[in-house]
């Protein structure tokens, strides 16, 4: 390591690097309610941002935490927040909201196991399909699903990058023991990642249309006190911001919430494979199983089973092609994930008929070890 | 596939147990950030834990490599420090075969095996050092000389940084103590 | 007279996306358009840049206010405007941030954001139309119903209890209460006017009329008859302290109820991040 690396190599928990991947994307806005296994992320944004002139409000719960946030991001901020499953339900509108509006923010949802409180101080990975379902309506969601320390970081950053980019909420799914774990990393510099922002309108105000159709669906965005004078609403609306019945405006505004993300999601989806060159047999799972999908991939590798392991860093959008493609030449998927069963339907949705697929839930609050998905590979193949 | 015989063959892991409060996670943490940051090696610390913050069952475990670190949890334990009965009967099944067990002589008076390494760390600190919140640095002295694991100035780096301020002095007092007695317990087996 | 009229129809005008959006959703009668008229008065009598000048509302009859007015308008989901709107406030505190909520936005599903924002005292000004009853949903009793009125889930009459909207205000640490009607508009004008010039949490009740709802189930007559109604039973403060009880059994009291000097939440954070910033530079 060089010196100056090493003044950068720092011991970070997943949740202090979730810190410090949004700083570094340029956060000047949180708002948040204590809620464990995400606390630490409040707590350090708190010690952080007056610092640097940022703004930190505890809230007085996560409705108005996420409502602050929307706000804040309409005034021109970076803005997030972050909370775990019960707190992700109650923001569940106001996100939908944000959806709406297409304002750009981040929600990290550490997640823990439900339903209801729960186990607040253990592991699920139960938010997956909140995460893409959560409000009601129909819109597309972006959503990432970090596996280490230096990914909460990474991912973070892209979460801002992917939101400013598409005017949109980015969820950040990490969980308890991520979000807890202390991992070595060493900070990138300024400049060293991508850092994007919204692009502003460059029209006179007579012509700005705060949600105006373009040729990518994304609509520049100008802040509240910019002179533009706009109007924002949760009612569906034309393409100046007031609020419509008209049929084809209607359709025409779902539509642009939905290409918007799916025409790019190219852009957006980002997964990461282990020894699938010649796997007979593929362990898909996200998040902190992923590691553990990928020590049993070695483990089966030495006992000479052709095994790989596909860990999509992207879930929503969900990797359909990419997905596909290296399954081309697989027969049977095993799908690891601590709940009962979520990710597994989009693999069903979307492998030939021929694959085989097997699903390997946990959802005791516990990690599933390499060994139990070890097991489950042997009992398939 | 040349990383992967590796780091199965290197990985190390270390489990610091006990109740709430013991101070059992900084612990991990020091020797973590030691080894990370101080040795340049890939570490992973991770924690379980109930609600209370003091009281209930408490661990810290850290898992080492020269390679990557997949699965961040441990697997088999290299080394078990238990500095409660209760620890030690939970996760005794834990450790791997000629895996090392380190206990508090004084708090766990049955001990599943003869070959242990016993350290009366709880009165060492409050009798040798003067305060009893040391007893885990004492520990996490012992631990370090006894497997080699860290280097002798990442850890002394660690403890007088991450040490609460004002309690540097003593902090550091405990470690050294702690690997004096285990250099002594060395030569004795 | 007339060439008055024409003035203030200017004002107005200047103010309104009159091109845009009118006719506006509101029932002809409907006291929301009064308390418009009198937030645009009290906006071009301070001189404020339009461009400064952000309108939060939730949902409801009153939160759809906004929408007319050519200003900053976030017109977001029910009971969280304020939410919202600190939001706003806290991110560029160089706006004018006005929230216009109704009784049932703001003291029901909103009523937690509404007594924090008060204790944060953050400089935003709520105007909370009080017409004492969900207009848009049709009828249904709020926490504002007169206890034995009728209302569509109220068809008994009210058999809950009502918040007093000022004495909530103040115990959760408003800076600024004040009550006013949509008949005395002037008053209400006034009112609306010292709160946005207030640096701190300002309300301002303005006791309006549904009579589409409220007033039909309550044989309460009609817009002319429920604002008469508040003509005949409002009492100035000045006047109602000097009167014995008895005097004012029936009534209500109007006009500036309270306030007080207390540092403003922006401007508290402003304070922190100079300190540390002092802290770093002599470091």
């Amino acid at each position: 390591m060089t010196n100056n690396k090493q003044n950068r190599a720092r011991l970070l928990q997943g949740n202090e690097a979730c810190v410090q991947g949004a700083l570094y994307a340029g956060l000047n806005f949180f708002a948040g309610y204590p809620i464990t296994p995400s606390t630490e992320i409040a707590e350090g944004l708190s010690r952080e941002l007056p610092k640097i002139g940022g703004k930190f409000i505890q809230m007085e719960d996560e409705i108005g935490s996420i409502a602050a946030v929307i706000g804040a991001s309409n005034a021109g901020s970076k803005a997030m927040t972050a909370t775990s499953g019960p707190g992700f339900s109650l923001m569940q509108e106001n996100i939908g909201y944000a959806y709406m509006t297409e304002t750009p923010c981040v929600i990290v949802d550490v997640q823990r196991g439900g339903p209801s409180t729960g186990l607040p101080t253990k592991i699920s990975q139960s938010d997956i399909m909140q995460a893409r379902w959560g409000t009601h309506g129909d819109y597309t969601a972006i959503t990432l699903a970090p596996s280490s320390v230096k990914e909460c970081f990474e991912q973070t950053v892209r979460a801002f990058n992917l939101s400013e980019r598409f005017r949109t909420p980015v969820t950040v799914l990490t969980d308890e023991v991520l979000g807890h774990m202390r991992e070595m990393m060493i900070i990138p510099e300024p400049g060293e990642l991508e850092v994007r922002h919204r692009i502003k309108p460059d029209v006179p105000a007579d012509w700005y249309k705060h949600f105006e159709l373009t040729a990518n669906f994304v609509s520049p965005m100008a802040a509240f006190g910019e002179g533009y004078r706009y109007n924002v609403s949760g009612l569906t609306h034309d393409q100046a911001g007031f609020p419509t019945n008209v049929a084809a405006e209607i359709k025409e505004k779902l539509d642009k919430l939905k290409l918007k993300i799916e025409r790019f999601s190219d852009e957006i989806v980002n997964l990461r494979t282990e020894m699938m060159d010649d796997a007979k047999i593929a362990v898909i799972s996200c998040g902190t199983v992923a590691r553990a999908a990928i020590q049993a991939v070695k483990i089966a590798r030495e006992n000479r089973l052709k095994v790989g392991a596909i860990q999509p860093l992207t879930l929503w959008p969900f990797p359909d092609a990419q997905i596909r493609e290296l399954l081309a030449n697989v027969r049977k998927v095993v799908v690891a994930e601590l709940n009962m069963g979520q990710v597994v339907h989009e693999i069903r949705r979307i492998v030939p008929d021929h694959t085989e697929v097997y699903f390997l839930g946990r959802y005791d609050g516990e990690v599933m070890p390499p060994q139990q998905i070890f097991e489950k590979i042997k009992e398939v193949k | 596939m040349t990383t992967a015989a590796k780091h199965k063959s290197d990985r190390y892991e270390i489990r610091f147990s006990g109740s709430g409060g013991q101070g059992l996670i900084l612990a991990g943490v020091m020797l973590a950030e030691a080894v990370g940051t101080g040795d340049g090696k890939n570490v992973v610390q991770t924690q379980s834990y109930g609600p209370e913050a003091r009281g209930g069952a408490s661990r810290s475990d850290v898992v080492i490599s020269e390679g990557e670190i997949y699965y961040p949890k441990t697997m088999k334990l290299d080394l078990l420090l238990a500095l409660t009965q209760e620890a030690c009967d939970k996760y005794y099944p834990d450790l791997k075969e000629g895996g090392i067990l380190v206990v508090d002589s004084v708090l766990v008076t049955q001990v599943p095996t003869k070959s242990y390494f016993g350290f009366p760390f709880t009165r060492l600190a409050r009798e040798e050092i003067g305060h009893i919140m040391v007893a885990n640095v004492i520990a996490l002295g012992a631990i370090a000389e006894l497997t080699g694991i860290v280097s002798r100035e990442s850890i002394e780096k660690v403890v007088m940084k991450r040490a609460p301020r004002g309690t540097e002095e003593k902090n550091f007092k405990a470690l050294e103590l702690g690997i004096a007695v285990a250099k002594k317990a060395k030569k004795q087996k | 007279m007339a060439t008055d009229v024409q003035q203030k129809s200017d004002v107005t005008h200047h103010y309104l996306r009159a091109k845009k959006k009118f006719p506006n959703v509101w029932c002809a009668g409907c006291g929301n358009g009064i308390v418009m008229g009198a937030l645009i008065r009290a906006i071009d009598r301070l001189g404020l840049d339009k461009d400064g000048v952000a309108v939060v509302s939730g949902i409801g009859c009153s939160s759809r206010l906004p929408v007319y007015l050519d200003f900053n308008t976030l017109h977001t989901t029910h009971g969280r405007a304020l939410a919202f709107a600190t939001g706003v406030k806290f991110a560029k505190p160089e706006l004018k941030v006005i929230v216009i909520t109704g009784d049932g936005d703001a003291l029901a599903i909103g009523g937690n954001h509404f007594i924090h924002a008060c204790r944060r005292n953050i400089d935003i000004t709520t105007i909370l139309i009080n017409n004492k009853i969900y207009g848009m949903t049709g009828g249904q009793f709020s926490p504002t119903t007169t206890a034995g009125a009728h209302a569509t889930t109220a068809p008994y009459g009210n058999y809950e209890k009502q918040f007093d909207i000022s004495k909530l205000a103040i115990a959760a640490g408003a800076s600024y209460v004040a009550r006013g009607t949509v008949y005395h508009v002037q008053q209400l004008e006034k009112l609306i006017q010292g709160a946005i010039s207030k640096k701190g949490f300002a309300v301002v009740e303005a006791v309006s009329n549904c009579h589409t709802y409220y007033g039909r189930m309550n044989r309460e007559g009609d817009a002319v008859a429920m604002i008469g109604w508040m003509k005949d039973h409002a009492m100035p403060i000045q006047a109602a302290v000097k009167l014995p009880p008895e005097k004012m059994a029936g009534k209500f009291v109007t006009g500036l109820l309270h306030e007080t000097d207390a540092t403003e939440f922006c401007e508290e954070y402003r304070m922190l991040v100079e300190r540390l910033a002092a802290k770093e530079e002599s470091k």
